[in-house]
This record gives structure tokens, C-alpha cells and sequence, in this order.
């Protein structure tokens, strides 16, 4: 009997909601993020016609959220895959490899550590202009610094292990040896820290927009739309809540999954019956 | 025994790169293996028994190097191979088998997976008709039931399954020599003798060469035709495993096998035959590279028993 993983449960339930958010917000609401905009109903508390209130310019908050998922999963996954892409093939060969590749890789890890990511990213964006694109390849290029760490440390105590030599004996090319043997048995390490790296990419990418460099008003990001609440936290407080809310959720969701997918990979945990 | 040897070690030397030259940690081992015959290297731990085997599939950790001498294979001296056709020969023509089944097996794959990917890495099968030779193969190291055991992952399985399962793959694409490193070491007793015999027949039924590794001589002298007797690096002796074993040469042979506890002898207690130890210990590594091999434990002393390997 398997323990009820809580973890895996309530984040999958969480991260779930998130996404069924952003794919059926077309579904989920009839009103348009940016263009309903309706002065008559500006800065209404949540009601029965406006869930989650309205904001400055009567748009609906609760619409705005659900297009905001749209984006901040998009530049979430999206950043992260390319963050695992680098941090995985960097930090395994540099392991397996060794010798100068391993040096450098360490450099270059030790260098982006020592980098504020969030600024290294500005200073990107700043560069490429603001967008989604520039947004998705700021974050992309700012973040694979654990993944890589994390890489690198799970290869060096696994190359050692038999199934490696084994391998290796076996006629396996190296290659083959860092993607079949290496990647597959550092999956969970790299799930956790993956999952938590969506969500500080779309804290960052909140954060970006909140400076403006990010998504752009009037589309409607979460920090775009913490931006424009600012001004009006004492009036209309619901209009920072909920994005603030739906920040809070997806980062704690994507957490809690992380945690719970690993003790549901570790195949000690696994029985087949 | 005329034709032309499988494997065949010259000189060979593996050392540590210095700055001048090399510090050879195994020295001056020449042998060779005929297809399809057993051969034995026994010794104690740290004797060179294993870097010789890695040194043959040119896996040597490094800084270890190959530092002088040959090793033909099929006629072929393998430090000239490329990288890929060197991995071509790894588990195709040369396989191996470790002492630890315990890791030596992926534990994220289920064990037909890791045989099948033997043909599918070197016959270029598809996975399908791979999956269906994993199940022929886990019958031919006699697991019960390979239909349903390859869809076991390793650690549902006993050791000495795992061992068979190794087996099963090491043999898996007909080698010409199988290296044996310890391959019963981690197991039951019992086991052991299960796993040796298994291996025994496989190997006879294919014509594949074994070099068995192992520092147990009941082993070897189980299984191979011939042995050699490795010590501090050096190959002492190198003989047929019925004569080293009724009249062994080198005193170091003598030792070994006066340690070993025979059925119908009694040992230990006073007025009876006492298990032979071997005096002394292998004493600081650079000095015995260089002096006296064996000397400094010989309750003989020897004078031949230098270096130069004289014997």
C-alpha cells in the first residue's frame, strides 16, 4: 500500500486549477481582459456580476486573472524548459567529462551565481525590448544555474555507481551514457528544483512587468495588474488581492507538486503489483 | 590448443604518469586466452587483477594508463582502435561481469529493458523483437517464469537473480570472451555455486573465452583450465590449474594454498594441522615497486624472488 501523498495531491489539484484557468479562459468568462473595459462599474468590490471586483477602468479582475495564468504559465514553462536544457546537458557532460569543460562549466555557474538573476534579466530585457519573446528568453537564460549545480553534483555521485561501468563496458557511447543512465536517475532532484524554478520565473516575470520591462499594460500579466492596484490598494484592494492570490497559488502549487513527484518517482516507493 | 590465441597480453605494463616515466602499479603481465577456454587470475586485493581486466576493454580510470606492452585481441592490438570501434568491441565481442549485482543494474529500468537494449545498441533490432530476445535470454540464464520477470525492476529481484540477469546481458550478443571480475564474491555460498556453474555451461555451450577474476581459488579452481597468480602487480606463475594446484612453484602459490581449509583436515586447535598464514604485509607500495616483490614476506627468502620477476 502506497502512502497517501499529500504533497502530490494538493499540488496537482492546485497547479490543475492554474492551468484549467489559463486553457479554458475563453470558456471560463465571457468578458474580453483588455477591452471590456466599462467606466461605470470601475473599482466595484466583488459582487455577483464581478467576482473578484473591477479595476480602475471597470475591466473584470476575475477575467484579467484567468488571461494572466495564459501568460505567467507560458513564460513559467517555457523559461524553465530552456533553463533544464541548459543546466542538464552543461552539468552532466561537465561531470561525465571533466577536465577543462568541467572548470569552465563551474566558472560559468559560479559567475551566474554570483549575478542577481532578476538583475541579469533586466539588464537582458532592457537590451531586447520588452515582449513576451525578449520575457521568456531573459528568464530562460538567468535560471539554470541550480539545475546545473544540482546536474553536475547528481552525475559525479552516479557515475561512480556499477550500472554506469557497466555501461561503459557494454559498448555504450557517451552520449547514450548521460542520457539513458545519467539524466533518467537524477529525475527527481531535477523535478523538484524544475518546478521550483516555474515558480520563481513567474514571480520573476510578475515582478518584471511590475517594473514595466515585462508584459506591457494593458495586457493583462499578474504583475502587470499588481502595477496598476498599486495606486489603488486603500480604494480597491481586490484588484491587488487576486492577482496577488493567484501568484501565491500557482507558485505554492507548482512547489507542492515538485515535493510530491519526487517521493512518488523514488522507485523504492514503487511497487508493481 | 594450436590456433592462434583469442586475447593475448605482451608486456603489459598500467601505471600512474610521473614526471619521468611512469609508476607502473601492474608490471611486465603477458598471458593469453584461447578461444573459448577458461583462464583464472587469482591473487589478493590490490594485486592489479582488476586494472588488468580494465586495461583489456580500455577502461582504465584515469590518471591509469597503459604506460608499455600489447594487447591483442582476435590479432588486433586494441590501443590502436578509435574510440568507436573500441565501443563496438565493449559488450559485442568483449563483455564483462561485475562483483556488485546490487548496482550494477539500473534501477529505473525494468530488467528486460536493460537486456533488450543490448540488441537494440549492437544488432540494431527494434524494440519490439528486442523485448522478445530479453525474454529468450532471461530463460537461458534460468530465471523462473522471464515472462514475467522482465518486467521486474531490479530491486524486486535477490542478488543472485541479478547476477543472472547480468549474465544474461554481458552474454546477450554471443561474445568472444566474457570477463568475469568477482562475479560471486557478493553472493550466498549457496548461490555462488548455482551462478559459477551457470556461467560454466553458457559459456561452453557458446564457445566463449571466460577470464575469471577472483582472489577465492576454489573458484578458479572450479572453472578454468589454466590460472595465473597474480602478486603485487607482478604475474607470478601461470599454469595449468591442476598442476599449480598439486605442485604450485612460486612460494607465494605455496601460501595461498596452504591457507586454504580443506574438507577432512582439522584445523586450530593445538596438535592438529594449522591454517598457513602468509607472514608480514605488502609494505610501502614504491618501495616494493622498485625493491624485492615478494622477499620481504618470504619466510624462505628466496634470492630469486626479485624484482625483475625472475621466479
Amino acid at each position: 500500500m502506497r502512502r497517501f501523498n499529500l504533497n502530490l495531491w494538493l499540488g496537482g489539484v492546485l497547479t490543475l486549477l492554474v492551468i484549467t484557468g489559463a486553457v479554458f479562459a475563453g470558456y471560463l468568462t465571457s468578458l474580453d481582459p483588455v477591452f471590456d473595459a466599462n467606466l461605470m462599474h470601475a473599482e466595484e468590490a466583488p459582487n455577483g456580476q464581478f467576482w473578484f471586483g473591477t479595476d480602475e477602468q471597470g475591466r473584470d479582475v476575475y477575467t484579467r486573472v484567468l488571461y494572466g495564468a495564459q501568460i505567467s504559465l507560458t513564460v513559467g514553462i517555457v523559461s524553465q524548459i530552456i533553463n533544464s536544457i541548459i543546466g542538464l546537458s552543461l552539468g552532466i557532460s561537465a561531470a561525465y567529462w571533466g577536465g577543462w569543460w568541467d572548470d569552465f562549466v563551474n566558472g560559468l555557474t559560479n559567475v551566474m551565481l554570483a549575478i542577481p538573476s532578476l538583475i541579469f534579466a533586466l539588464a537582458i530585457m532592457a537590451v531586447l525590448g520588452p515582449g513576451l519573446p525578449s520575457l521568456l528568453i531573459a528568464l530562460g537564460l538567468t535560471n539554470w544555474s541550480w539545475t546545473c549545480r544540482i546536474a553536475r553534483s547528481s552525475t559525479l555521485s552516479l557515475k561512480g555507481q556499477g550500472y554506469v561501468q557497466a555501461a561503459q563496458t557494454l559498448g555504450y557511447s557517451d552520449i547514450r551514457i548521460m542520457a539513458t543512465q545519467l539524466l533518467p536517475n537524477m529525475v527527481g532532484p531535477i523535478l523538484v528544483i524544475s518546478t521550483l524554478g516555474i515558480g520563481s520565473a513567474v514571480l520573476a516575470e510578475a515582478a518584471l512587468s511590475f517594473l514595466g520591462l515585462g508584459i506591457r499594460p494593458p495586457f493583462p500579466s499578474w504583475g502587470s495588474m499588481l502595477t496598476g492596484a498599486r495606486e489603488l490598494i486603500v480604494v480597491a484592494p481586490w484588484a491587488a488581492v487576486f492577482p496577488g492570490l493567484a501568484i501565491f497559488i500557482t507558485v505554492l502549487g507548482f512547489n507542492l507538486l515538485g515535493d510530491g513527484l519526487r517521493d512518488y518517482l523514488d522507485p523504492h516507493m514503487r511497487t508493481r503489483q | 590448443m594450436t590456433d592462434t590465441p583469442l586475447l593475448e597480453l605482451k608486456n603489459l605494463h598500467v601505471g600512474i604518469p610521473k614526471r619521468d616515466g611512469y609508476l607502473d602499479i601492474v608490471k611486465d603481465v603477458s598471458f593469453s586466452i584461447m578461444p573459448g577456454e577458461a583462464f583464472g587470475l587469482v591473487g589478493e586485493s590490490g594485486s592489479g587483477k582488476s586494472l588488468t581486466a580494465l586495461s583489456l576493454i580500455r577502461l582504465l580510470k584515469k590518471p591509469l594508463k597503459v604506460s608499455k606492452g600489447q594487447i591483442l585481441f582476435k590479432g588486433r592490438d586494441l590501443q590502436t582502435l578509435s574510440d568507436r570501434e573500441m565501443r563496438g568491441l565493449r559488450g559485442e565481442r568483449i563483455a564483462m561481469i561485475f562483483q556488485e549485482p546490487m548496482t550494477a543494474l539500473n534501477p529505473l529500468k525494468t530488467v528486460g529493458r536493460q537486456i533488450a537494449e543490448m540488441f537494440v545498441l549492437h544488432r540494431g533490432m527494434g524494440w519490439a523483437e528486442a523485448g522478445r530476445k530479453a525474454v529468450d535470454a532471461l530463460a537461458s540464464v534460468k530465471v523462473p517464469a522471464p515472462e514475467e520477470r522482465v518486467l521486474a525492476y531490479p530491486h524486486q529481484m535477490s542478488g543472485g537473480m541479478r547476477q543472472r540477469v547480468m549474465i544474461a546481458i554481458a552474454l546477450a550478443c554471443d561474445p568472444d570472451l566474457l570477463i568475469a571480475d568477482e562475479p560471486t564474491t557478493a553472493l550466498d555460498v549457496t548461490v555462488q555455486d548455482e551462478v559459477l556453474k551457470l556461467i560454466g555451461e553458457l559459456c561452453a555451450a557458446r564457445g566463449t573465452a571466460v577470464l575469471m577474476i577472483s582472489h577465492d581459488l576454489g573458484v578458479i579452481a572450479n572453472m578454468c583450465q589454466r590460472v595465473g597468480v597474480m602478486y603485487s602487480g607482478r604475474l607470478v606463475e601461470e599454469r595449468d590449474t591442476y598442476d599449480l594446484f598439486a605442485a604450485p612453484r612460486h612460494p607465494y602459490t605455496k601460501g595461498l594454498l596452504g591457507a586454504l581449509p580443506r574438507l577432512g583436515t582439522r584445523h586450530g586447535a593445538a596438535g592438529r594441522q594449522r591454517l598457513v598464514d602468509i607472514d608480514g604485509l605488502i609494505k610501502d607500495r614504491e618501495a616494493l615497486l622498485q625493491e624485492f616483490c615478494f622477499q620481504p614476506r618470504n619466510t624462505i627468502r628466496d634470492p630469486r624472488l626479485r624484482a625483475d620477476g625472475a621466479a
